[in-house]
């Protein structure tokens, strides 16, 4: 009897002992989080992805919350969830989500392996920033892709495959979340997040140039069937001044574009890419073949030709 | 000119070292401890070594082709009939071939394949095995045949091994015991009952200066384990000489082969040459204590065992001396 | 015999172009001078399309104090203002120049005779080399006269000459003692006397019996000077390795300089270059190239002015051969793979190495087995496993505290590794990206 007295007291003490320094420590170490900053992590898509340009989901929510104090939740914006998740981060800091237009990872080389002829090899570790490091390239255009995939392994969701015909990365405009992860790990610079633009017929419509080589015209046609050599034809045709010619480059601005496909015929190397097959304009008889690489190029289009080609 | 230039960093010439020089170089140097058992335990021998050989590489073949569907196989590069040989030479020469058969698929489908192949694996795979079997079987893996039945292999007769006599004399207490302990020039040579491939110290040391003229391992592990087990044993047995004397030990048991072909096993042992001193003391440490103080009269799987884990550890914190760290003025 | 203490690798020799004389190359029809020669700021070319130039003719000045000005090595006329395809594989400004006959600026003085008195004081020596465009002419082409003006409160005790050439292949230092013995030690006192010390070290290995020889001869005439035997062994022309070997000093992790343990080291072809530049006026416009290689038909050490396209060095020891695989810009440890033979020799151009296809060719990468041979190999002590791995995964926090910018990167990690892990390239990428870190962190500060 008195063994189970002893024994109830000393667990009692102890427990007891613990519980008051579990309670102070409770009271004199708490640390004050705002309980929003919880709720709004819970909304985020938990991928941590970085792509926000925060430290994860739960450092977007801090920063979504101190942005929300200070009244707006405008630049902020989780590319990942989109505007539903910004709505409903939102809908909890009792604002008004700030419209943004949804963006896609563009690749902007059009290099392929039959367009762009290799010089040298490459035998060093499959790393686009090591074989940056080595040399130009295999090729003779130092600006364009790699072909080692860092892009590929950066994309958290499976939207970058190198397509093994072309040796180029193509993205999967339904998985990509815009993240810019890829962009970031490219050392050349390649790959942009764009606009997804316009919608017609269930389908965005953009335009860029496929191509970043700044060396002058001769060099860079030399190095590249598909290569822009900043002719300029592209900038004089387009009638919204979106585009510009800096270091023998053209750049189409996707702010000013309007996605009228103006330019992409007009390009003599076919370096401007659109996502839809643009009409070749009627006063200028152009040869049938002309249509059919813009076409291709296309990111969704060169899958499906692929899949059909299997079958 | 024909073909395209290559460019990559440099350096553009390699020492022409490979993973397969290495472990055909390492099983190269096991080649006078298998002569040796061969010697004493003939038929018995010759049986254990090829069933785990054969067992080792058709289970890495079979795993690599069928669980892990991998394209490159790895069979070739050694380390599968290595890790056959040095589990062999870990059971005694009258052990059935079943027994022999789920060690090895223990030793390379649990010590090795599960954790991604060779270089991932955390524990020597041999030592995986041996120690399965050593649990699972202990009957059968600690009564081991009297040397010299050249045609015997299920049937030979066993004997007390010299472990056993010294755990017979600290169990009982009673120093005399360690009389009946063969002469030291015996266990040297290998005239003695023990694991097949365990009991000729004078081979197992030439294979291992083998190892360290060919650059294969460097003499860190080996002699600090040699080193720390003459020590402690030297000491322990000047305290009481019931414990057996520092000569006994090191050439009893696993010892030379653990110290030699076991603890220095490339991945689980330390990078770091300091680590390596460490590691190695400790594992003298811990196989003199528990042979001395534990269940089992043999310490030295274990003692690296517990070491194996110990490896990350150690690399974390025994980093080499960096160039500069210490500038005397 | 006296050599580093930390790791180190013996890579085969192959040193087959030893015992060659030096030839005096062709020239060109037209030589090619990139404007980034060196490390630090390119040059700035001062020589537009059109003008007529003589040998030494200055054709670019230097950029900033770290920076060095590029003289003519030929006469001629200004093509043009382009780029070309240096050894780094990029596209870089160069100034192209057609070669007209051989006509050399009246400032230089091209006779044989040996001038050993020099009368300037310690800055006008500096000055002197600064203005000949001199650089370091082992393979780092870093500006001389940056070494020779140490930081203050840092105070050099002794100079120590790099004749240790322990590249393989390489012969071109080797020859140049053997010809030039005398010149070279004037140059060592020359840099003693700008640097104010009184102990100048010529390391030699030991695999360069004939030179240790005569260098030790010919240094009796030279006060202070001594000539110290090394065992072979790579990297030992590493700076740091070299020192360590010599005075048995270890120079600190960066940012600490060799002149932090007292030391100014210098290769022995720059001390040439300082001889030809102090005394005789010569700016830095030829130079010692080995062109070499085991399936060319006659390896050879040529006397070539810059510029120089390497395919005409190639083609005078034979040419290219039909299995090359790769033309290496310096030696088989840290040279560079070039993407073509028109590079132009350079200041830092020490050798030309060809490859047949199946030397080329790296063998496919093995898992790593942990056998810490990379480990025991590093001169500098670390573990290039582990920097290899953690740069594959962008953990640039841990490869920093791991000392990856100490890597000196002479590729012993890679040379050693059984399994051909590509160790070095990513341990670069590393280094690189964390050296980034760095300086953007004092640029916040």
């Amino acid at each position: 009897m008195d063994l189970i007295l002893v024994a109830v007291i000393a667990l009692g003490a102890i427990g007891l002992i613990a519980a008051i320094v579990l309670f102070v420590a409770s009271k004199k170490f708490a640390v004050f989080e705002d309980p929003r900053i919880a709720q709004v992590a819970e909304v985020l898509p938990q991928a941590n992805c970085g792509g926000c340009g925060y430290p994860g989901c739960s450092g977007f929510a801090g920063a979504c919350v101190k942005a929300a104090d200070a009244g707006s939740l405008e630049g902020k914006l989780c590319p990942v969830g989109g505007a539903p998740v910004m709505e409903k981060v939102a809908a909890i800091l009792g604002l008004e989500a700030v419209a943004s237009e949804p963006k896609v990872a563009v690749v902007r080389c059009n290099g392929s392996c039959e367009n762009r002829p290799r010089i040298v090899q490459y035998d060093g570790a499959v790393s686009c920033r090591v074989a940056h490091a080595t040399c130009g390239g295999e090729t003779l255009c130092s600006f364009g892709c790699l072909g080692c995939g860092d892009c590929v392994k950066a994309c958290q969701f499976g939207a970058i495959k190198m397509n093994p015909e072309t040796g180029l990365p193509e993205v999967d405009e339904a998985k990509c979340t815009a993240c810019g992860a890829c962009a970031k790990a490219c050392p050349r610079m390649i790959i942009q997040i764009r606009k997804k633009g316009r919608v017609v017929k269930e389908s965005h419509r953009r335009v860029w140039v496929s191509c970043v080589n700044k060396d002058k015209g001769a060099l860079a046609g030399k190095a590249c069937k598909v290569s822009c050599i900043g002719c300029s034809k592209c900038a004089k045709v387009c009638k919204k001044e979106a585009i510009t010619i800096e270091n023998n480059l053209a750049y189409i601005d996707p702010e000013k574009c309007i996605a009228c496909g103006l330019c992409v015929n007009e390009c003599p190397k076919k370096a401007i890419h659109a996502t839809w097959e643009v009409p070749v304009p009627k006063p200028k008889p152009a040869p049938a073949e002309g249509v059919a690489p813009v076409q291709q190029a296309a990111p969704k289009a060169a899958p499906a030709a692929a899949q059909q080609v299997q079958q | 000119m024909a073909n395209k230039l290559i460019v990559s960093l440099s350096p553009h010439v390699h020492s022409g070292d490979s993973v397969q020089k290495n472990m055909y170089g390492v099983i190269i140097a096991l080649v006078p401890a298998l002569l040796a058992s061969l010697a004493f335990f003939g038929l018995g021998a010759a049986v254990v070594t090829l069933t785990s050989v054969a067992a080792c590489v058709f289970f890495e073949w079979a795993i690599t082709k069928f669980i892990l569907k991998r394209e490159k196989m790895t069979i070739l590069d050694g380390s599968a009939i290595l890790t056959g040989l040095l589990l062999a030479f870990n059971l005694p020469s009258n052990i059935p071939m079943w027994i022999i058969v789920i060690g090895a698929l223990v030793a390379i489908g649990i010590g090795k394949m599960t954790f991604g192949g060779l270089g991932c694996n955390p524990f020597n795979p041999a030592l995986v095995g041996r120690i399965f079997l050593l649990i699972s079987f202990p009957v059968q893996m600690t009564t081991w045949p009297v040397p010299g039945q050249l045609t015997s292999y299920l049937d030979a007769e066993t004997a007390a091994t010299p472990l056993s006599i010294m755990s017979q004399a600290l169990k009982s207490g009673d120093a005399s015991i360690l009389s009946q302990l063969p002469q030291s020039m015996d266990m040297l040579v290998g005239q003695t009952g023990g694991s097949m491939g365990e009991i000729s110290a004078i081979a197992l040391l030439l294979g291992g200066a083998f190892l360290i003229w060919k650059k294969i391992i460097t003499w860190h592990i080996p002699v600090s384990i040699i080193a720390t087990v003459f020590v402690l044993s030297g000491l322990m047995n000047l305290a009481n000489p019931v414990f057996a004397g520092p000569v006994s030990q090191l050439l009893s048991g696993g010892l030379m082969l653990g110290a030699i072909f076991m603890a220095t096993d490339y991945v689980t042992s330390p990078m770091s040459h300091k680590g390596q001193l460490i590691y190695g003391v400790a594992i003298g440490f811990l196989t003199v204590v528990i042979r001395s103080f534990g269940a089992y009269p043999e310490g030295m799987s274990f003692a690296i065992f517990i070491m194996n884990a110990f490896t990350p550890l150690i690399n974390t914190y025994c980093k080499p001396k960096r160039f500069g760290e210490v500038v005397k003025k | 015999m006296k050599t580093f203490r930390i790791g180190g690798v013996h890579p085969a020799e192959n040193k087959l172009s030893a015992g060659k004389p030096i030839v005096v190359a062709e020239l060109p029809k037209q030589a090619v001078f990139p404007l980034s020669q060196h490390i630090g700021a390119p040059a700035v070319a001062c020589v537009a399309k059109g003008d007529v130039v003589k040998v030494g003719t200055k054709i670019a000045e230097a950029g900033g104090f770290v920076s060095a000005p590029i003289f003519s090595s030929v006469s001629g006329k200004v093509n043009k203002i382009d780029s070309i395809v240096d050894a780094s594989g990029y596209r870089k400004p160069a100034i192209f120049i057609d070669v007209q006959g051989d006509e050399w600026e009246e400032t230089i003085d091209r006779s044989e005779t040996l001038v050993k008195e020099c009368d300037l004081d310690a800055k006008a020596i500096v000055e002197k080399i600064k203005n000949a465009g001199v650089v370091g002419m082992g393979g780092a082409c870093f500006p001389c006269h940056v070494k020779l003006s140490p930081p203050p409160g840092m105070v050099p005790t002794c100079v120590i000459v790099n004749a240790v050439e322990c590249e393989p292949y390489l012969t071109a230092d080797h020859q140049l003692m053997l010809e030039h013995p005398e010149e070279i030690l004037v140059g060592v006192q020359l840099v003693m006397k700008a640097v104010n010390v009184t102990k100048g070290y010529i390391g030699i290995e030991n695999n360069k019996l004939d030179a240790i020889k005569l260098m030790t001869e010919k240094a009796v005439q030279f006060p202070g000077i001594e000539v110290v035997p090394l065992k072979v062994k790579y990297p030992q022309g590493g700076e740091k390795q070299l020192i360590d070997a010599v005075i048995g000093r270890q120079v600190p992790a960066p940012p600490a300089l060799p002149v932090s343990v007292g030391a100014i080291l210098q290769n022995v072809g720059t001390m040439y270059a300082i001889y030809q530049a102090v005394m005789k006026n010569k700016p830095l416009f030829e130079r010692v190239v080995t062109v070499t290689g085991k399936s060319l038909a006659n390896p050879q050490n040529f006397l070539a002015r810059m510029g120089t396209p390497m395919q005409q060095l190639i083609d005078a020891c034979g040419g290219l051969p039909e299995d090359t695989g790769k033309v290496i810009g310096g030696g088989p440890m840290m040279g560079k793979a070039l993407m073509n033979t028109e590079v132009p020799i350079c200041k830092g151009s020490s050798g030309v190495l060809i490859m047949n296809m199946t030397e080329a060719k790296r063998a496919e990468a093995d898992p790593c087995i942990r056998c810490a041979k990379c480990v025991s190999a590093c001169p500098m002590g670390l573990e290039p496993y582990l920097l290899s791995t953690c740069s594959a995964k962008a953990d640039w926090e841990r490869v920093e505290k791991e000392d990856i910018v100490s890597c000196i990167e002479c590729g012993s990690c890679q040379f050693t590794c059984p399994s051909h892990r590509p160790l070095l390239d990513m341990i670069r990428l590393g280094k690189s990206t964390v050296m980034g870190i760095i300086r953007a962190r004092s640029a916040k500060k």
